[in-house]
C-alpha cells in the first residue's frame, strides 16, 4: 500500500501539471523502500500484506501526528504540544467515557473539540501576541501535562468504552482489500485529503509563508489566518492521534510522551525543513512510516531496546546532514544559473 | 543558522507612531517581576503564617537555582548565537555518572573525577558544534540526535544510580555561608564569567553577531564556525558542571538525573523569560539568573502554600508565554519604529 503510495507520489511528481516534486521528497521514499525490502528480508510476517498492514496501522497515529506537524513547520513553526495534547486527549476521554458506551460519541466529538482549540490558542498567541511558536507550544505543554492531571489527581482514572476504542484497534470489512483497520483508512483519508490541500491555493500560500512571510504578506496574503490555520490542523490531528493511540494503547499517562520530537523528526526524516518552505506532506508521513518501519526493523533483527533510540539520533543527524549537503553537491553537479533561487531566503 | 526562525515580519500595519520614550529594558521587566513575585508570595505566605524568606526559604531559592542556572547559563551562549541545545539533559545524567564512576568513594580522584566529566562535555559539545557547523544540520535536530545517541547509550548500560561520590566532595553540595550555598555562589561566579566574556570580549561580541545575522556576520569576518562550535562547548561544559553538582548532592551518579527535571526545556524557558530572544543575538546571561530565580522562587512559593505540584506547570507556562508576550510587543513596537522612521 505504501509502496503504491511512493510510486503514485513519483508519477505524480513526473506529470506535467506538477513539474516538480518537493525537494527532498525522493530520499525519505527509496529510504523507506529500503526499509521495507530490509523488513521483507527479516520477517516472516511481512510476507504478505497483513504484515505491512499491521506496520501500517501501528505507524498510523505518528503519521497523523506528523501531517500535522508538517502544517505547522512549513509555515516556519514548532508545535512542542502534540505529545502533551495526545495524553490530555486520552485522560480525558477515559476518565468521561468511564466505561459508559453511549457517551462515546459525545467524547470523541469533544476530544476533537478539545484539539481544535488548543490549536486556536496555539496559533492566537502566535499570530496576535507574536510570541515564537516554540515558547508557546512549549508553554502549552506545561499547561496541557499540568492541567490534566490536576483535573485527575495524578493517576488516569476511567476507562475507554469498546466504540471508542474501534477506532485504534478494531477493523472493517472493506470489498476487494478484506479486513483493512480502521486507522488506516483514517490515516488515508486524511493523507489524500491534506495531500489535496496542500495542491490547492491555501496549502502553497501556506507554504510561501513559511518560505518568506513578508513577501507573503506584502502581495495580500492573509499570513496570520494562514499560519492560525496550520496550528488549528495541527491540534485536530492530534486529537485524531489521541483516539488511535487511546483504542491502541490504552489509557496511560505516558501515552503521548516525547511524541511531539518522535512528529518533529518524522517530518525532517521526510525533507521538511525546519523553518519553513520546503518539503511535501507526503514526504513528512513517509518520513514516520520510515521511522516505524526502522523501529520495527531494529527489533526484529534483534537491537537491544535501549540502543533503538541511539539508532534514531544517528538516523535524523545524517538524514540532514544529507539534506543539508546533498542539497548542495547535488546544485554543484548540475549547475544552472536558475538554480540561485532555491537557497532559503533570509528572513 | 537561527533554528527558530519566526520569520514575524518586522512590518506591520501601524498608523500612530508612538512617541519614543524610555523603556524599561528586559533585564529590568525581569528582576522588577522577580520583586513583585518575592513580595507576593512573601504576603501569600505571610498570610498561613509562615515566612517566605527566612532562611529555609532563601536557602530552598538558591539550591533550586544552583543547577539550573548553571545550564541556563550555557545555554544562553548558545541561544545568543542562533542555536539550541536540547541534549542537556542526558548530558547532565551522563556527567554525573562519570564523575560518580571515576570517583568511586576515593577522595582522591576527585579533581580526575571532575576533569575527566568536563572533558566528555566538552565532547559532546564539539560534536554538537561540528555536527551543526560542518554537517550543516538545523540545531534543534542536531542536538536532539545527539540527545538520543546520549539517551541510548545511559539506557544500554545503566538502570539506575551508579558511582560513589566521597564524603570529601559532598560538601560542594551541602556547605554554605549562613542560607547562601556555597554551590550558588560558585554558580553566580560562573554566570559572571559568562557575562563577562559574552560582553566584554571578542569572542563574545563574535557570539551576538553570529545570532544577529550569521551572514552578515561572516561577511564581516567573523569566524562564524568556531563561535557556533565554541557556543556549544561552553554550554555543555556547562552542563557538565551541573552534572558535577548534582553528583555531589546526590552522593552519586543517576542517568536521568537531568531528564526528571526537564532541564533541557526548562533551560531554555529561563533563557526565554530572561528576555533573550529565542532566534539569537539579543539578551545575556543577567537576564537568565533573573529567569532562573523567577523559576526558583516560584517553585519555592508553591512549595510553602503547598499548591498542587501540576497545578505549578500550569502557572510555569502561563508565565513563559506571558513574558515572551510582553517582550515581543516591545520588540515589534520598536522595530516599527526604526523601520517607519
Amino acid at each position: 500500500m505504501t509502496r503504491e503510495a511512493g510510486v503514485a507520489a513519483r508519477r505524480e511528481g513526473a506529470a506535467s501539471w506538477r513539474p516538480r516534486l518537493a525537494e527532498g521528497t525522493a530520499p525519505v521514499l527509496v529510504v523507506l523502500l529500503l526499509l521495507l525490502v530490509g523488513l521483507a528480508v527479516t520477517g516472516p510476517a511481512y510476507d504478505e500484506p497483513s504484515g505491512y498492514l499491521a506496520l501500517l496501522k501501528r505507524a498510523a497515529p505518528l503519521m497523523i501526528l506528523a501531517i500535522g506537524q508538517y502544517f505547522v513547520i512549513v509555515s516556519g513553526g514548532f508545535d512542542l504540544s502534540v505529545g502533551a495534547l495526545v495524553t490530555a486527549g486520552v485522560v480525558i476521554a477515559a476518565r468521561l467515557i468511564d466505561g459508559d458506551e453511549s457517551a462515546t460519541t459525545g467524547v470523541v466529538l469533544l476530544v476533537l473539540g478539545f484539539g481544535l482549540l488548543v490549536g486556536l490558542v496555539n496559533g492566537l498567541v502566535t499570530t496576535k501576541l507574536l510570541v515564537p511558536s516554540f515558547i508557546v507550544t512549549l508553554g502549552m505543554m506545561l499547561v496541557l501535562d499540568g492541567a490534566v492531571f490536576l483535573w485527575t489527581d495524578g493517576a488516569p482514572r476511567g476507562a475507554l468504552s469498546a466504540g471508542f476504542r474501534m477506532f485504534g484497534r478494531g477493523s472493517v470489512d472493506v470489498p476487494l482489500l478484506g479486513e483493512v483497520p480502521w486507522s488506516v483508512l483514517i490515516l488515508l483519508a486524511i493523507l489524500v485529503a491534506a495531500a489535496l490541500f496542500m495542491r490547492g491555493g491555501t496549502g502553497r500560500a501556506l507554504v510561501a509563508v513559511g518560505d518568506n512571510e513578508a513577501a507573503v504578506r506584502l502581495s495580500g496574503g492573509q499570513v496570520d489566518r494562514l499560519r492560525l490555520l496550520a496550528f488549528v490542523l495541527s491540534g485536530l490531528l492530534a486529537a485524531v492521534a489521541a483516539i488511535l493511540l487511546g483504542g491502541f494503547a490504552g489509557v496511560s499517562a505516558q501515552v503521548g510522551n516525547g511524541l511531539e520530537f518522535r512528529a518533529i523528526t518524522a517530518v525532517v526524516l521526510g525533507g521538511v525543513l525546519l523553518g519553513g518552505g520546503r518539503g511535501s506532506v507526503v514526504a513528512a508521513a513517509a518520513g514516520a512510516l520510515s521511522l516505524e518501519a526502522l523501529f520495527t526493523l531494529l527489533n526484529l533483527l534483534g537491537v537491544s531496546g535501549a540502543l533503538e533510540s541511539a539508532v534514531q539520533g544517528v538516523i535524523i543527524i545524517a538524514a540532514v546532514a544529507y539534506a543539508a549537503l546533498g542539497g548542495g553537491l547535488r546544485q554543484r553537479l548540475r549547475w544552472r544559473p536558475k538554480r540561485n533561487s532555491t537557497q532559503p531566503a533570509p528572513s | 543558522m537561527s533554528v527558530v526562525q519566526e520569520n514575524v515580519s518586522p512590518v506591520r500595519p501601524r498608523t500612530g507612531r508612538a512617541a519614543p520614550r524610555p523603556r524599561l529594558t528586559p533585564v529590568a521587566i525581569v528582576y522588577l517581576a522577580l520583586v513583585a513575585l518575592l513580595v507576593v508570595g512573601s504576603v501569600l505566605v505571610g498570610l498561613r503564617g509562615e515566612v517566605l524568606l527566612d532562611q529555609a526559604g532563601i536557602l530552598n531559592i538558591l539550591t533550586r537555582a544552583t543547577a539550573l542556572g548553571l545550564v541556563a547559563v550555557g545555554q544562553t551562549m548558545v541561544i545568543l548565537t542562533g542555536s539550541l541545545d536540547l541534549s542537556v539533559a542526558y548530558l547532565i545524567g551522563l556527567t554525573s555518572l562519570i564523575a560518580a564512576e571515576t570517583m568511586a568513594g576515593r577522595d582522591g580522584m576527585v579533581v580526575p573525577g571532575v576533569l575527566l566529566a568536563l572533558a566528555v562535555a566538552a565532547g559532546v559539545g564539539l560534536v554538537n558544534g561540528l555536527v551543526i557547523t560542518v554537517l550543516k544540520a538545523n540545531a534543534f535536530i542536531a542536538t536532539l540526535g545527539v540527545a538520543l545517541i546520549l539517551r541510548g547509550y545511559l539506557e544500554d548500560n545503566y538502570t539506575g544510580p551508579a558511582g560513589d561520590v566521597p564524603r570529601g566532595f559532598q560538601h560542594l553540595g551541602y556547605d554554605r555561608i549562613g542560607p547562601v550555598p556555597v554551590a550558588a555562589l560558585l554558580m553566580l561566579a560562573v554566570a559572571a564569567v559568562a557575562w563577562w566574556y559574552l560582553s566584554r570580549t571578542r569572542p563574545g561580541y563574535h557570539m551576538y553577531a553570529v545570532g544577529g545575522d550569521i551572514e552578515v556576520a561572516r561577511l564581516s569576518g567573523v569566524p562564524t564556525r568556531r563561535v557556533v562550535v565554541t557556543a556549544h562547548v561552553l554550554c555543555s561544559v556547562a552542563a557538565g558542571l551541573t552534572g558535577i553538582y548534582l553528583a555531589s548532592r546526590l552522593g552519586s551518579g543517576a542517568p536521568y538525573v537531568g531528564t526528571d527535571a526537564g532541564y533541557d526545556l526548562e533551560s531554555i524557558a529561563a533563557v526565554v523569560l530572561g528576555g533573550t530572544l529565542l532566534a539569537g543575538g539579543r539578551g545575556g546571561v543577567v537576564g537568565t539568573i533573573g529567569g532562573v530565580l523567577i523559576l526558583a522562587t516560584l517553585d519555592t512559593i508553591f512549595d510553602d502554600l503547598a499548591v498542587d505540584p501540576f497545578f505549578k506547570d500550569v502557572v510555569r507556562g502561563v508565565v513563559l508565554v506571558t513574558a515572551v508576550a510582553l517582550y515581543a510587543r516591545r520588540m515589534t513596537a520598536r522595530r516599527a519604529r526604526g523601520r517607519l522612521a
